[in-house]
């Protein structure tokens, strides 16, 4: 781990770093085809949707000795689809199924009468609604409405707008991806995931903000020295932030991933996997996206201001100057630090 | 953000770790405590872990209303019973349509069964109808009127019967058949003028009476008598004259006058509880009395308007309207002006309480359909035990890996981590605890998922805070300074981070009902824990450690061993030479902006 701990030094000094920025246009095209996917896999696919939003069958059996275990088993088997399973207090079982229409729901009937040894006829068919109505999910998307606005004001005045658009495009993105991952897997849709997918709504963000606020104080007072561009010192902020930003991925991602493969491997699918699926995939996109998406995104709308342009041209101009006198162009120890230094040093002055 | 001061030596907050420190440790001693006195040991499990009671309601159809069960009414019905079961939003019930003209209703353990019963199924509608006369429901002493506060109940009507609870001896001056009724005896005991209608006024009444001499005189004679033979104070009585009750016909009532019973001659229903859009209980700024404020709908504002400018032109108690929630009166305010606009307000001896209530009553009581209750049962949890289990190992696992990671990274600085997770956990638990029995707080699966991921959130603070320090010592400094120097910045990253997760929790909790409210409620309180832990317990644990010759001095195992860190060696104290390390970049932190 310590070399992890050497990088974390280099990468704080300079010494190393990953052009993540100049690259981004690449890192674009990862994420838009990656989007792209999603949106197809959404279109054709769709999403498949669990008995909570969209309602199915219930089927009540006679007093039995039946564990709800095994119900579940059977039922799952015999319909195809996810099933709820509770004991009444009557003794009797209640089997929730999804997406199940009249026709398909006497079919199951009949199976689990076969398989539970009884009289189809003891068993009590019938329609259910969603308990997640349209309501809730609407409310739900309102919720995401309002928050999505507020934390754009927010992070415009915490931050400035450009960073509050590059946030709010990062976060579409997650969620697009993890929406997507689900229409391509075919996972049903809970509430628990729905839950996953709004933890995400923060999630992703915090991320970007660590991000954001290492750039806001690499940023500063940029105009006041001549040795790097806008998307220069973007790019170390990002490499600056580097260790940060895996270690928290790295550890927000434990107990997720621990949920998602002992969870659910102990019991394959299940409310545990729904949640953290839709967590792990998001987090994951969240990490991604607060580096390569949110950042470059941030550079590309400040350089369109003239001020960083005249610093763009500013600092080439330098540069070539340098060269034709046939000095390093860059790097430290070069007769440009004690300029930033004497940077820094007037900047503590004041 | 008040940064520590300026300068290198530590001051300002190191200066008091200790008072932190024996805050939390207060609020953890206090927590737990309240935990066992009050017996809450565990959080309530949400329904789909515990399992819980499932009541199950038939739609009635009703004569003349073939087509009242219809996907519109029903849905109509499930959003309003969810609202109410889920009053404050945590309690994880869930509502759901079964067949045509079922609706279940499923309640997590440990939720006041009966009350939620109540809630659900006897509530059922809404309507205002027009006050014909009014008496006391439970039988009185003969002549000394003791029904001397009938409007002094919360649900006491507008100010004019607020006034004068006059027991009418001359009840013979309404004239009319209802209230020639009022002067036969009630029933269990003969008090035979037993305080008619409040401010019997002896002129107009005759003609405005709205039962005239008809063809329906039979039926208002039957209405009178079985008014003479009511006694609401006896609740068999009183369930069977709410029961059947067509909306267009007129009715008996009873209903609480404080706490006895009165009992009301009602006209045809009016207006009924859908037409009103919104109702709230609140506070007059001006007077300083509750008041509760009531929106119409376009459609109920018309029929609000007509019904007021009749009943403003009658005299007491005909100028009553009487709001009627599933057979009983629950308020009974009286109109002085037509009132029109669509807004309307009801004053007149509200509590707090009483005010809300009726406010929520108002807003949320009018169920297009009534219901009966078919069923109730437990039922089991819906996941299971095996679920929770595999979440909590599941959990178990993800802490163990977390706890390694931070091990092996930062070495000994991870205890401070690790126990701070563990401060983290405590308050967490105790809290969740302690809010099953105060606001209703169920735990269901994806809360218990909520809590497990929170464990990285919280962690997360102490890496950006860590990751500062390290910063800090590879500029060159010393433990003690760098430990006061990385906290504002980590500070500032961890507070806007954390208002970024909670500003996502609370805009949920507002807009949202049901699980994602308990949900939100779950990721708001682990985010507002996470902040207090970082201030209270990581900062002020940091800065005593920072004394510590183990920590300071560098030691291999500490985590912040400045060669391994890649601090710039010789180590000098001098700002230049964290300037020289990092010369490189301007985007280096050494000349922190807000020292």
């Amino acid at each position: 781990m310590s070399k992890l701990g050497d990088l974390g030094a280099k990468l704080y000094r300079g010494e190393v770093g990953y052009d993540f920025v100049g690259k981004r246009f690449v890192w674009y095209g990862v994420s838009i085809l990656i989007t792209i996917t999603a949106i197809v896999a959404l279109a054709v696919q769709g999403l498949n949707m669990g008995i909570e939003f969209k309602g199915g069958a219930v089927f009540t059996t006679p007093k039995s000795s039946i564990s709800e275990t095994h119900a579940r088993e059977v039922a799952e088997k015999a319909s195809g689809h996810d099933a709820v399973v509770q004991k009444l207090g009557t003794g009797a079982l209640r089997i929730q199924i999804s997406d199940l229409d009249t026709n398909a729901a006497a079919d199951v009937k009949a199976k689990l009468a076969t398989d539970f040894k009884m009289d189809a006829a003891q068993i009590n068919a019938d329609l259910v609604g969603p308990s997640w109505g349209e309501q809730i999910a609407n409310k739900a998307w309102t919720g995401l409405g309002v928050f999505m606005v507020l934390v754009v004001i927010y992070l415009a005045i915490a931050f400035e707008w450009r960073m509050a658009i590059a946030a709010l495009i990062a976060l579409i993105h997650d969620l697009t991806i993890t929406v997507g991952v689900y229409a391509l897997v075919g996972f049903e849709v809970t509430p628990g995931t729905v839950i996953g997918l709004l933890t995400i709504l923060g999630y992703s963000l915090y991320d970007t903000v660590v991000v954001f606020d290492g750039l806001k104080e690499g940023s500063k007072d940029i105009t006041k020295q001549t040795r790097w561009t806008y998307s220069e010192v973007a790019n170390r902020s990002i490499n600056g932030t580097l260790v940060r930003s895996i270690n928290t991925t790295v550890v927000a991602l434990l107990p997720v991933g621990a949920l998602l493969f002992i969870g659910g491997g102990f019991l394959g699918a299940g409310m545990l996997n729904d949640i953290s699926l839709s967590l792990f995939v998001g987090l994951a996109a969240g990490a991604y996206s607060s580096i390569f998406i949110a950042t470059p995104l941030v550079v590309d709308l400040k350089e369109r201001e003239p001020a960083m342009k005249a610093l763009k041209k500013r600092v080439l101009a330098k540069r070539a100057s340098a060269e034709a006198r046939g000095e390093a162009p860059e790097g430290a120890g070069t007769e440009d630090a004690p300029e930033v230094v004497a940077q820094g040093r007037s900047g503590r002055r004041r | 953000m008040a940064a520590p001061k300026k300068g290198r030596r530590p001051t300002g907050a190191q200066g008091r770790p200790g008072r932190a420190l024996a805050i939390i440790l207060i609020a953890m001693v206090a927590l737990t405590a309240g935990m066992f006195l009050t017996k809450q040991t565990t959080p309530r499990l949400g329904i789909d872990l515990a399992g819980g009671t499932s009541i199950t309601l038939k739609a009635k159809s009703e004569p003349g209303k073939p087509d009242a069960i219809n996907e519109t009414n029903m849905n109509t019905a499930i959003g309003i019973i969810e609202r109410r079961v889920n009053g404050l939003g945590v309690s994880e019930a869930e509502v759901q349509k079964q067949g045509q003209d079922h609706i279940i209703v499923n309640i997590p353990k440990g939720t006041n069964e009966q009350q939620a019963r109540d809630q659900v199924g006897t509530t059922a509608q809404l309507y205002f109808r027009p006050v014909l006369a009014t008496a006391d429901g439970a039988p009185v002493a003969p002549e000394a009127n003791p029904s001397g506060s009938p409007s002094a109940a919360p649900s006491g009507s507008g100010s004019p019967s607020a006034g004068a609870p006059t027991p009418s001896s001359s009840a013979t001056s309404q004239g009319r058949a209802v209230s020639e009724a009022l002067k036969a005896p009630n029933a269990p005991s003969p008090s035979p003028s037993a305080s008619e209608s409040k401010k019997a006024d002896d002129k107009a009444t005759p003609s405005t009476s709205p039962s005239a001499p008809t063809a329906e005189q039979a039926a208002a004679a039957d209405l009178q008598a079985k008014f003479a033979a009511l006694d609401c104070s006896n609740e068999a009585q009183r369930t069977a004259v709410s029961k059947n009750v067509k909306p267009e016909d007129p009715t008996l009532a009873c209903g609480k006058r404080g706490d006895a019973w009165g009992k009301w001659v009602l006209g045809p229903a009016q207006v009924a509880g859908t037409d009103v859009k919104d109702a709230k209980g609140i506070i007059d700024q001006q007077r300083g009395i509750w008041i509760v404020t009531m929106q119409f709908t376009d459609k109920g504002a018309d029929k609000f308007a007509k019904i007021t400018g009749e009943l403003a032109a009658k005299q007491a108690p005909q100028n009553q309207f009487a709001i009627v929630l599933d057979g009983e009166v629950i308020s009974d305010p009286s109109v002085s002006q037509a009132l029109t606009g669509g807004n309307a307000e009801i004053s007149g001896g509200f509590t707090q309480q009483s005010a809300m209530d009726l406010g929520n009553m108002l807003s949320y009581g009018a169920l297009p359909l009534s219901f009966q209750e078919d069923s109730v049962t437990t039922v089991s949890a819906a996941l299971g035990g095996e679920q929770l289990k595999a979440g909590l190992i599941a959990g178990a696992i993800g802490l163990a890996l977390v706890v390694i990671y931070l091990l092996a990274y930062y070495r000994g600085l991870a205890f401070v981590a690790i126990i701070s997770l563990i401060v983290s956990g405590i308050l967490t638990y105790t809290i969740m605890a302690l809010l099953g029995k105060g606001i209703g707080f169920a735990l269901n699966l994806p809360a218990v998922c909520g809590a497990i991921v929170a464990i990285g959130i919280t962690a997360d603070s102490f890496i950006v805070y860590f990751e500062r320090i390290r910063d800090e010592i590879r500029e060159g400094r010393t433990l003690r300074p760098a430990v006061e120097r990385a906290w504002p910045r980590a500070r500032r990253t961890i507070l806007v981070s954390d208002f970024v997760s909670f500003l996502a929790a609370a805009v949920l909790f507002i807009v949202t009902v049901g699980k994602v409210q308990g949900f939100a409620f779950t990721l708001g309180l682990t985010t507002l824990l996470d902040v207090v832990v970082v201030f209270l317990f990581t900062k002020p644990v940091m800065t005593l450690l920072a004394r510590t010759n183990f920590f300071a001095s560098g030691h291999p195992w500490s985590g912040l061993d400045p060669k391994r860190l890649g601090a710039k060696p010789p180590l000098r104290r001098s700002r230049r030479t964290g300037s020289d390390a990092t010369a490189a970049t301007v985007s280096v932190p050494v000349d922190a902006k807000e020292a």
